[in-house]
Order: structure tokens, then C-alpha cells, then sequence
């Protein structure tokens, strides 16, 4: 039977108080099994950011750690809204951050544009009024 | 058989009564409390003497070198840290301390204020390089590099390659000394006034190089009683203050950015600050960062555990002899850069004290018995079992260093089932 650690976390809309606090935890987990520290930055920053994408885009949902010896996979999985237009949403520089969120130094629109290039495979899938899951792999 | 690491934070074991106040507040997760004293796991202290701090009883000690040890040799250097400047409040210029020094049987008072103006400069050329990863980290405190070694390993690459001023400090002042002397460098000694027991355990076990410029580390505290009845005495010689006010601001947090003058940089104290400061790092979340100086250290080196005045005060005498504007630049001569070996010439490595197994898959294993094993503990983080947290205990009992009884918490619990069992089999004997 093939190893596998999951871990779950629960991920709140408009909680920015404990936002971050999913990535620590996994940083932490992944130190303890000693991936090495190219992967380990590349996961960490693609790891806050969309833990924080949940916090200031969705409506709450949930951030997963998959980790198997090949691979370290992340999944963010939501309960909506949806994203209209992927393919603008993945454009470097565009956000749709609330007020309240730029003026907490969001929404440069950097985002997906930053997941993507950290992570070694990288899906998204979204249904406006459904939800979206996006799914980043690194490859160990 | 690999060499047993130095360090030098110490417990004196028949003082330790095995409170928790140390093991709560180990940056590293470094203290067990074991049959009922506290132990140091060697691999993962820092030796930022937090656990001295916060000890009631006293049984947190730093190991430095005794005052006598400076008559090894034959001519003895004394290399006062900035922070010492900050000791005195009567004191008037740093010429006192100097001659201070002197008059307690040093040769020659060498300030390491000045090891700080040659690394400022040397940072600011490291910074030209845009090579380097963003924000560049001091390597001053060696509290945080042996922290970003264990906890984040994977921001070594941002730590500046440029050695500690008192290395600095300790080559400039024997090859001055060797030159205007005439003596052989070898029959010269140089001594850090250390307040600090990392930086004494940087000095025995440097890192990024092989051996330390420095012979010796004096504790501010063995020093500060003669010292300061010798500065009530000692003359006032401005000329002597060689090093600039920016070298002697090094002494406080934020003196650092203050002499490197980074576009976009960031000074954080004390250990648990620069902890939350540099998973931000990790995270990307400081974009535009050029710069990151972070001291263990509440208030910088001036809250130092071996100091005797209190950081505050101490901090604010820093900034009336740093403003004085006797020296306002950075006191380097031409050619500084290339004379002496600023630079580190060992990659710095990450300490793997916190992986659970060499093996990924052995690894995973036991992460998975860990969450099984911290999903029935009470999550009180009381440190009764003598592990800093529930987690922690969770990860002992899975390293076999730990049994689940130890939790008074469980054990509660199992003789609640074993009272209840006893009752039911005390009423089925009498039916």
C-alpha cells in the first residue's frame, strides 16, 4: 500500500486574524519529514497564497496536505462564488481583493500567477455558484 | 564519533527543581523535563539564553572564559561589544571604558564598534549584488542563524555571507597590534567582552568559517564590578573613540539597518518576534524587503543575558553616545574590504534536529502515529509530562522518549476506569 499523510484545514472566509495559520502548521509537517529546502520554499509561498486566496476570495472552505514519497500536494477546495473568467483571473496584476483587503496590503493580483510558477503541476476548476478547487503539486 | 557540539548555556542540574517555566519558553522545543530535571537536547539549542532568563532558580548558566584565561598569552586584547558601552550610565565617553580595560590588565582596548563599521560597509557591497535572495539576512546574531538552521532551513541562502564584527574587530586589532608593536601575532590574544552565550558558542564553534579570530569570551558580568570602579578613575580620551557613532549604534536593535542603510529594510528583537518576522519571509509576504536584521535579544545585543543594566536603560545611553556626533561616519580605510577575510567561506548547513527520520517514508510513518497519538491528548499544553506542548509529546512517545502515562492527564483518566472497574467487580464478588 502506497504511504500517504493528509491533512485537513478548515479555512473561514474573511478570518484574517488566523490567516496563515494552515500554512505554519503545514510548513511545520513538512519540515518534520525533511523535504528538502527548495521545495519546502517553493510549497510556502504557493501555500499562503492560497490560504489566503480562501480567506479574502471565498466563502469559506478547505486547504489540504497530501503528501505521498513522490509528491507534495496542496488542494484548496471552496464552497464559491466561482471565478467568471479564469483565464483573466490568472492574469498577473488583476484582482478582485475587497476594500477591506487592500488596505491589508492585498490585491496585487499576483496570486494564481504566484502558485502556478511555484508549483510543479498546477489545476484549477471553478463554476461560478458551485465553487472552486485548485490543485498544486511539487514534485520531491 | 562525532564531537559532542559545543555549547555554551548549561543546566546545573542539582538547581533545577523541573518547573516549566524554561521548557515553555524554548524557542527550539530544546528542554525535556526528565525525571524530574530539566535536560537540553544538544541538536537543537541555538543558545539564545531565553531559558537563562526566565530560570527563578537559577540553574540556567552560561559558560564563558574566566578573566584569567587572557594570560595564555603573552599580549591580551580586550574587544568591548558595543553593548557594554551601555553599562554605565555615569559614564562620559567611551574613552573610559577603553582605558578602563587597560587598566585591568589588558594591553590594548580594541572596539569591536569598529569590526561593525567594516561589516556595514562590507554589507552594503553584498547588497549591490542582486543575485542574492531577497531580503538579505544579517549574520549578526548568532542566536538567528542557528534558529534559521533548525526551524528555517530554507532561508540559509539569505543569510549575508559577511562574518560577525568582533571577527572583524579580533583581525584588524592583532594586525595593528602585531605592526605597531613589532610581536609576533601569535603572542597576541584577543578577547570578546561577550553580552552573550551565543556569541561565546559562535566563538568555540564559528559558523560559515573554520576558526574564530576571537581567543576567548569574557561575560560582561565578570567584568562589570572592576570595571566600573576603574571607570570612575579613568581618563576621558576622546581620542581613542575611533569607532564611528553608527558602529557604536550596532549595540541596539535597528543599529544595524541604521549603519547599512538598506532602501527597504526591517529590524525586529526579540526571539519570538523574528520567529513570526521570518515565516513571513518563508511565505513571500514581505515583498520589496531588501533587508531583515533580527536580534534575539529584546532591544538588541543591549538585552543580552549576560549585560548587567536593564535593556532599556542601557538602550537609551547607546543612543546618547551614538548621536554625539563625534565619528558620524563609517570609520573604513581603503582597501578594509580586501585586507582581511570578511567573508564566510563554509556554506552554512540546515541542523536536521527537528526531522522525525532520515527516511521520507519512515518519516510519514511516524507523523501519521504522532496525529493518532495528539488526537487523544487534552490539548493543554500543560508541560506536566515534561515535553513543551501536547504536540511535542505526541512526537516524543513516538521517538521513544516519552509513554503516554506520563500525561498526569491520562493517568487521570485510566485510574477513573480501573476506580470504576474495581466498583463492578466489587459489587459482582458480593452479589
Amino acid at each position: 500500500m502506497a504511504v500517504l499523510l493528509e491533512k485537513n484545514f478548515p479555512v473561514e472566509a474573511g478570518a484574517y486574524t488566523t490567516a496563515g495559520e494552515a500554512s505554519t502548521t503545514i510548513k511545520r509537517t513538512l519540515k518534520q519529514l525533511g523535504i528538502s529546502a527548495e521545495t519546502l520554499r517553493r510549497v510556502s509561498v504557493a501555500c499562503y497564497e492560497v490560504e489566503l486566496n480562501l480567506v479574502i476570495h471565498s466563502l469559506g472552505g478547505t486547504l489540504t496536505l497530501l503528501v505521498t514519497p513522490e509528491k507534495v500536494t496542496l488542494i484548496s477546495k471552496d464552497v464559491g462564488p466561482g471565478i467568471p473568467d479564469i483565464d483573466k483571473a490568472m492574469t498577473e496584476g488583476y484582482s478582485t481583493a475587497s476594500d477591506e483587503a487592500r488596505t491589508l496590503g492585498f490585491g496585487a493580483g499576483m496570486g494564481l500567477p504566484n502558485m502556478k510558477r511555484n508549483a510543479t503541476e498546477f489545476d484549477i476548476q471553478s463554476e461560478v455558484g458551485v465553487g472552486t478547487t485548485i490543485t498544486m503539486s511539487f514534485a520531491l | 564519533m562525532e564531537q559532542k557540539r559545543f555549547h555554551s548555556v548549561r543546566l546545573e542540574g542539582e538547581k533545577c527543581r523541573g518547573c516549566t517555566n524554561c521548557l515553555k519558553r524554548c524557542p527550539t522545543e530544546a528542554i525535556r523535563v526528565r525525571g524530574g530535571r530539566a535536560h537540553i537536547i544538544d541538536e537543537r539549542c541555538i543558545d539564545c539564553g531565553e531559558c537563562i532568563r526566565v530560570c527563578g532558580y537559577h540553574a540556567k548558566v552560561a559558560v564563558t572564559d574566566p578573566l584569567s584565561c587572557i594570560n595564555t598569552f603573552k599580549y591580551k586584547i580586550a574587544l568591548p561589544a558595543p553593548s557594554l558601552y551601555g553599562q554605565f550610565n555615569n559614564m562620559k565617553s567611551i574613552g573610559q571604558v577603553l582605558n578602563g580595560l587597560k587598566e585591568m590588565g589588558f594591553d590594548e582596548a580594541f572596539e569591536v564598534a569598529r569590526g561593525a563599521d567594516v561589516v556595514s560597509r562590507a554589507i552594503q557591497e553584498r547588497l549591490k549584488k542582486h543575485d542574492l535572495p531577497r531580503p538579505v539576512i544579517s549574520s549578526a546574531c548568532p542566536a538567528i542563524v542557528r534558529l534559521i538552521q533548525v526551524r528555517f532551513p530554507d532561508l540559509i541562502d539569505h543569510i549575508v555571507d559577511v562574518r560577525q564584527p568582533m571577527e572583524v574587530a579580533a583581525m584588524i586589532a592583532r594586525r595593528e597590534f602585531s605592526r605597531k608593536r613589532g610581536v609576533p601575532e601569535s603572542e597576541i590574544g584577543c578577547f570578546f567582552i561577550s553580552p552573550c552565550p551565543a556569541k561565546v558558542t559562535a566563538i568555540h564553534t564559528p559558523i560559515g568559517h573554520e576558526k574564530s579570530a576571537v581567543d576567548g569570551a569574557i561575560s560582561v558580568l565578570e567584568i562589570y564590578g572592576p570595571l566600573s570602579s576603574h571607570i570612575r578613575t579613568a581618563q576621558t580620551d576622546t581620542e581613542m573613540e575611533t569607532a564611528s557613532d553608527l558602529g557604536v549604534g550596532w549595540a541596539r536593535s535597528g543599529g544595524e539597518c541604521n549603519a547599512v542603510q538598506p532602501e527597504n529594510s526591517l529590524s525586529v528583537d526579540g526571539i519570538e518576534n523574528c520567529i513570526h518576522v521570518l515565516e513571513e519571509i518563508e511565505d513571500n509576504r514581505l515583498r520589496g524587503l531588501e533587508f531583515f536584521e533580527g536580534a534575539a535579544c529584546t532591544g538588541g545585543c543591549v538585552g543580552g543575558p549576560l549585560n548587567f543594566e536593564n535593556n532599556y536603560v542601557a538602550r537609551s545611553s547607546i543612543g546618547r553616545l551614538a548621536s554625539r556626533d563625534l565619528n558620524p561616519e563609517l570609520n573604513v580605510d581603503a582597501g578594509m574590504l580586501t585586507k582581511y577575510d570578511l567573508y564566510d567561506d563554509i556554506r552554512i548547513q540546515p541542523n536536521s534536529a527537528m526531522k522525525l527520520d532520515d527516511d521520507l517514508m519512515e518519516a510519514m510513518r511516524k507523523m501519521e502515529r504522532i496525529e493518532r497519538i495528539y488526537k487523544e491528548l487534552p490539548g493543554f499544553d500543560c508541560g506536566s509530562c515534561g515535553s513543551p506542548t501536547c504536540r511535542t509529546f505526541a512526537e516524543d512517545i513516538v521517538q521513544g522518549s516519552a509513554t503516554k502515562m506520563e500525561c498526569i492527564h491520562m493517568m487521570r483518566e485510566q485510574l477513573r476506569v480501573m476506580a470504576e472497574q474495581m466498583v463492578d467487580l466489587a459489587k459482582t464478588t458480593r452479589e
